[in-house]
């Protein structure tokens, strides 16, 4: 069992993909850049030094505490500073960056169920069913995404009933964000499909009686995944910042379940009087955690690429 | 061309009429329209009097087809949050957005094309190479990141530009124009770079690859071996080979310009459309969220088949292959 792994994982240092992450220093820094936060999101409850929503642990007396003075009770170092409400902006920034990173994730795996199921029916099917599909894909891609975002979003506001607006809004951000990105998985997915759709194997495998929905899950799918992959990087690095932006709107996270956006809004209401620390931390880590995503997925595109080689 | 023409036309009326459909099912079914107006404790004869009033006991299809109509005679019903017919808001709220979308869009469009130009002419220049490592940075920032950074720089740090609203405006019958005032035109600033600076980092990226590829085709080098001025061959010979996916790209633009002068107008607390629509949004005004959806709608509908059309004069090719394959 544990030679297996072992094989594997020198198999898997010995590829080609590998040996192309390991040569290439933005790759691998900005992979380190994603862990880390990613890690810190993951775990934000167990480092970050006081629970930001907690208010027995939060003091007024506090509030506004520029980066690094030390807190007026026990003495501990507020390393970023503290909002008007005495709360630790580290860590409100970790566990805004774990929503943020949580919206981004999930709103990505919809969107990507979404194209590819639609994708794979378009490109296997034809007919009548890829023109519907298709049609409708061509409608919303005259619009922007985060334009069609807002406008779910707005839409499933007013059909949540009033007293669940809050504790419903990370999902309907998820919906809209993962609802306003699926055709480009499902454009791509498609045209994939229908180049794989002429091969041999799946000649093959309809000759001897597999059902279609077999042979596009087991047959083709595998086979036009990697762009899929390549797509979803760059929507993650797309939906964080759609995330924000909405947030940083007001119509996306709530104040009582801020992310990164929404602390960025709040922050600029300090810009003025002075309390800039606020405002720029998490503007600081946002930018951060978009920009190491894009980067990988740029990468991932490059390297995946086999024209490039 | 015209077969061509009248087929685009047609593929948009149909995407109005969706999004029609859509508008007019945001009304009828979020939230009941008769409870908006009379409120929880109405009488249930107030109730059905004025749901006949309304007609909203006819069939589905008949209220679908006057809420177009009277959507075509720009009624779209009154505000929810300020009880105000809904046309009458748009309309005051129109000239900062076309103000702003213009200023920016002419900023976006003219430099991004010099850029593109003079980064492709200057491949391996320094300046060149700089310009396009800040580009790669200016794609990856947010709008409204951008619009923080520029006003904590000018209106916090430096106190050169206002950080919000349109200064003072000048009225010309019902449209209010910033242009004609000092303070009217120092708050355009910053608001204009913020929303034009993302398209013109695009154009500029776009205008740079599309040259380079023409600069390596046969024409430009026999071109050159004429004798031609160098000037001549990258500007009446190169550049304009590469419009027509630069005019693709700009009339798609311009979409997004609208999108994202949502977020500018937030972040710079201009009275435009945008901001009407946020606000919409937090408040659940349904028919202005229905009616700024049609009116976007109409604006994209309009862009994209202006871009269509459009081809036909830069390219004359497109002229002659589109007659040919519909004669």
């Amino acid at each position: 069992m544990s030679t297996s792994i072992g094989l594997r994982l020198r198999n898997a240092l010995d590829s080609d993909f590998a040996y192309l992450f390991l040569r290439s220093p933005v790759a691998v820094l900005s992979a380190f850049v994603v862990i880390v936060l990613v890690l810190a999101a993951i775990f934000a409850p167990l480092i970050s030094p006081q629970d930001p929503f907690n208010p027995i642990e939060l003091n007024l007396m506090n509030g506004f505490t520029p980066p690094g003075t030390p807190n007026a009770f026990t003495g501990e170092s507020f390393w970023l500073g503290t909002d008007d409400q005495g709360r630790d902006v580290f860590s409100t920034i970790l566990h805004g960056m774990r929503i943020s990173l949580f919206v981004g994730v999930s709103a990505v795996s919809f969107a990507l169920l979404l194209g590819v199921t639609l994708g794979l029916l378009a490109g296997y099917v034809g007919g009548w069913t890829d023109t519907i599909i298709m049609r409708v894909a061509d409608v919303q891609l005259t619009f922007p995404a985060i334009l069609v975002a807002m406008l779910i979003f707005g839409i499933a506001k007013g059909i949540t009933p009033v007293e669940y607006r809050d504790q419903m809004a990370i999902w309907v951000l998820i919906l809209a964000i993962g609802l306003s990105d699926w055709v480009q998985f499902a454009r791509v997915v498609r045209g994939a499909t229908l180049v794989e759709k002429g091969r041999e194997y799946v000649q093959a495998a309809q000759l001897i009686g597999r059902r279609p929905g077999a042979i596009m899950l087991r047959h083709i799918l595998p086979n036009v995944l990697s762009p899929v992959l390549v797509i979803a990087t760059i929507s993650l690095a797309l939906a964080i910042i759609a995330e924000a932006t909405l947030s940083f709107l007001g119509v996306g996270a709530p104040p009582t379940q801020p992310s990164l956006g929404t602390l960025i809004r709040i922050g600029q209401g300090f810009l003025f009087s002075g309390e800039w620390w606020i405002l720029l931390f998490p503007s600081l880590t946002l930018l951060a955690l978009a920009l190491s995503v894009n980067l990988l997925g740029d990468w991932l595109r490059d390297a995946l690429n086999p024209r490039l080689k | 061309m015209l077969a061509y023409i009248l087929r685009r036309a047609a593929q948009s009326v149909l995407v109005l009429l969706v999004v029609g459909l859509i508008a007019f099912s945001m009304f009828r079914f979020i939230g009941d329209p008769i409870d908006n107006m009379l409120g929880q404790e109405a009488q249930q004869e107030d109730i059905d009097r004025l749901r006949t009033e309304l007609g909203l006991d006819a069939p589905l299809l008949v209220q679908y087809v006057r809420f177009l109509s009277s959507a075509v005679q720009g009624d779209f019903g009154v505000s929810y949050g300020q009880g105000r017919p809904v046309a009458d808001i748009l309309a005051e709220r129109a000239p900062a957005t076309l103000e702003l979308a213009l200023v920016s869009g002419t900023l976006a469009i003219s430099f991004g094309i010099v850029f593109g130009v003079f980064t492709a002419i200057r491949r391996n220049g320094f300046a060149a190479q700089a310009i396009m490592s800040l580009s790669l940075i200016g794609v990856s920032l947010p709008t409204f990141l951008i619009g923080i950074l520029l006003i904590y720089v000018f209106s916090v740090e430096l106190g050169w530009l206002p950080s919000f609203g349109r200064g003072e405006t000048v009225e010309l019958g019902w449209w209010t124009t910033g242009f004609a005032t000092r303070s009217g035109l120092l708050a355009l600033i910053l608001p204009s770079i913020t929303l034009g600076l993302y398209q013109m980092t695009l154009i500029m990226r776009l205008v740079r690859s599309e040259m380079l590829e023409v600069l390596r085709q046969d024409y430009i080098r026999f071109a050159r071996a004429r004798g031609l001025r160098t000037r001549t061959v990258y500007f009446r010979h190169a550049l304009v080979n590469t419009l027509v996916p630069v005019t693709t790209v700009i009339g798609l633009q311009l979409g997004s310009i609208i999108a994202f002068g949502i977020v500018t107008e937030t972040v710079f607390q201009w009275p435009g459309l945008g901001l009407l629509f946020v606000n919409a949004i937090q408040f659940v005004d349904i028919p202005v969220m229905a009616a700024y959806l049609m009116l976007i709608s109409v604006m994209f509908v309009l862009i994209n088949l202006f871009v269509d059309v459009l081809y036909f004069f830069i390219d004359p090719r497109l002229r002659v292959d589109r007659s040919e394959a519909s004669a």
